[in-house]
């Protein structure tokens, strides 16, 4: 049988632009090859310029991000300000790694707007090894198809716009190439200005 | 390695350090773990402890164990843990005649995966003490920059400089007493008021002083180059000539290590942190063109939220009458 990081499937990937970032995730939730739902969420807003998104195993990515939260809303309360993505990476980081011996089964990937909106991109593994990098970071069970399409479709400084299309179409083109990850896609793209959502069109097998 | 086989994690090396499998039903007792009597209690029921640890307050450090049982039950529940890891890391260290020099490559692996082509594994301890780490990069940047604290805290307490032996005892101490479970190969290296010292420390907690040191799974390639030409008091560019020439043989012999060269030289009151030393291997089939999509993807709804300005409170007179 499969490993249980690949029990729901998933696909995650974000990108840096200039100024501005974009995460985008499937919405496929499946018990192996049984597909349970096609509107799942897995990125998850933490502030209006922090998202994380969780793949892997969809209740621990449920039970991790309801104690992000909390973890974050102590912060606010004791801080009167919104994490920093880098602060925010380092929290996750330590709540994973705390778990090192019995860890959750989710791989995160964390994007946001720093100071002065700087885009900032990260992903880690199971028990918090931070992975920072400056153009892009995927996850779940396509992370394979994602290198490789991030890897020959993304350019450094692109405008929202184009990342928008961008982040798309590595996205698609890789849950095709996956069995267990797809039915469409969701992206955010994030500027110091607006936040855009969309939901994607893709195939439905 | 068997505990990284359950789980694809990113790691830094290969040698394989035989690890019995991990305890199931009795944690790990050290003096590291946080445990109140009332957790350590064993509950019929593992859930009822994994329910109350959601809202529990934020916790004050060490390992928790709250999920052992529940994943021990996934695994017999026939979900297999995600496949075999094959891992890869050089890094080096050399005594020459005014100091230290580390070197290490800048692959990240999980499985057969790139996962990092630029990482940094030669970690800060102390101003006067930095640290190669081989193994799972999680445990390396974990035990690495907790043995900085304590070393910060030393430092604070004491009025003086670390030195290299203190953090050497405090690595080996909290690595024997995971009876190597945290999987963390480690060459330390620094100069103190004793004078250069360069160790390497083993995940089961033992220790080697050397005058130069390899880890990792290109450590054969990189000590043959060790071998061969190290001599005593070398000067500072022979030293670094050396260190670049063993991590190469690491780069290019061992499938675990690649892309480019950091380099550390630590002399006394002084260091040097060399980021990206050398790229042995830059990218040459990149498009200059880029990419471009001539079809748009289909979106099916758009949602665009305008973020405000947050309001500044300015301090001062503002509530004057």
């Amino acid at each position: 049988m499969s490993s249980i990081f690949e029990y729901n499937g998933s696909a995650l990937v974000a990108m840096v632009g200039k100024n501005c970032f974009a995460i985008a995730s499937d919405r496929r939730l499946g018990v192996q090859l049984q597909t349970i739902a096609t509107d799942f969420q897995r990125i998850f807003k933490i502030h209006h310029k922090l998202f994380i998104a969780l793949s892997g195993l969809a209740t621990d990515a449920q039970t991790l991000y309801q104690r992000l939260v909390f973890r974050h809303k102590l912060y606010q309360l004791r801080e009167e300000r919104d994490m920093k993505p880098e602060t925010f990476a380092s929290l996750v980081s330590a709540l994973l790694y705390e778990k090192r011996f019995g860890p959750y089964f989710c791989q995160p990937v964390i994007a946001g707007l720093g100071d002065e909106d700087k885009p900032f991109i990260c992903t880690m593994d199971a028990i918090g090894a931070k992975e920072l990098a400056k153009d892009f970071v995927v996850a779940g069970t396509a992370s394979e198809s994602l290198y490789g399409a991030c890897e020959s479709m993304f350019k450094p400084d692109m405008e929202p716009e184009e990342l928008f299309e961008t982040i798309s179409q590595a996205l698609l083109a890789s849950v095709d190439r996956d069995c267990l990850s797809g039915w469409g896609g969701h992206v955010y793209v994030v500027t110091p200005t607006e936040v855009k959502e969309r939901i994607l069109k893709g195939r439905m097998d | 390695m068997e505990n990284n086989q359950r789980l694809k994690l990113k790691v830094y090396t290969s040698l394989s350090f035989p690890l019995s499998s991990l305890p199931r039903q009795t944690p790990i007792s050290s003096p590291f773990s946080h445990f109140s009597p009332v957790q350590y209690k064993r509950v019929p029921l593992g859930f009822a402890k994994m329910a109350s640890s959601v809202v529990d307050l934020p916790p004050k450090g060490g390992f928790s164990f709250d999920l052992c049982r529940r994943n021990e039950m996934l695994e017999k529940k026939g979900l297999k843990s995600p496949t075999f890891l094959k891992t890869g890391t050089t890094i080096v260290g050399l005594v020459f005649q005014d100091g230290v020099i580390l070197g290490a490559d800048t692959r990240a692996t999980e499985g057969p995966i790139v996962a990092d082509k630029n990482c940094e594994k030669i970690h800060y301890m102390a101003p006067n003490i930095y640290c190669c780490g081989a193994g799972t990069a999680a445990d390396t940047e974990a035990v690495t920059d907790m043995v900085s604290s304590q070393l910060q805290l030393h430092r604070y307490h004491t009025g003086r400089e670390s030195r290299v032996v203190t953090a050497l005892t405090f690595l080996k101490k909290h690595l024997f007493n995971y009876q190597g479970h945290v999987s963390a190969a480690l060459v330390l290296g620094g100069v103190d008021i004793t004078g250069p010292h360069l160790h390497t420390i083993y995940p089961h907690g033992s220790t080697d002083t050397l005058p130069f040191a390899t880890m990792g799974s290109g450590s054969l390639a990189a000590m043959s180059v060790f071998e061969s030409k190290y001599k005593e008091s070398l000067s500072r560019d022979e030293g670094i000539k050396i260190v670049v020439e063993a991590i190469c043989a690491g780069i290019f012999n061992d499938l675990g290590s690649g892309s480019n060269v950091d380099v550390c030289v630590i002399t006394k009151g002084h260091k040097e942190y060399l980021r990206n030393h050398l790229l042995p291997n830059p990218r040459t089939y990149v498009n200059p063109k880029g990419f471009t999509f001539p079809k748009k993807t289909e979106v099916l709804l758009t949602k665009i939220t305008p973020l405000k300005e947050k309001v500044e409170v300015i301090e001062g007179d503002a509530m004057e009458e």
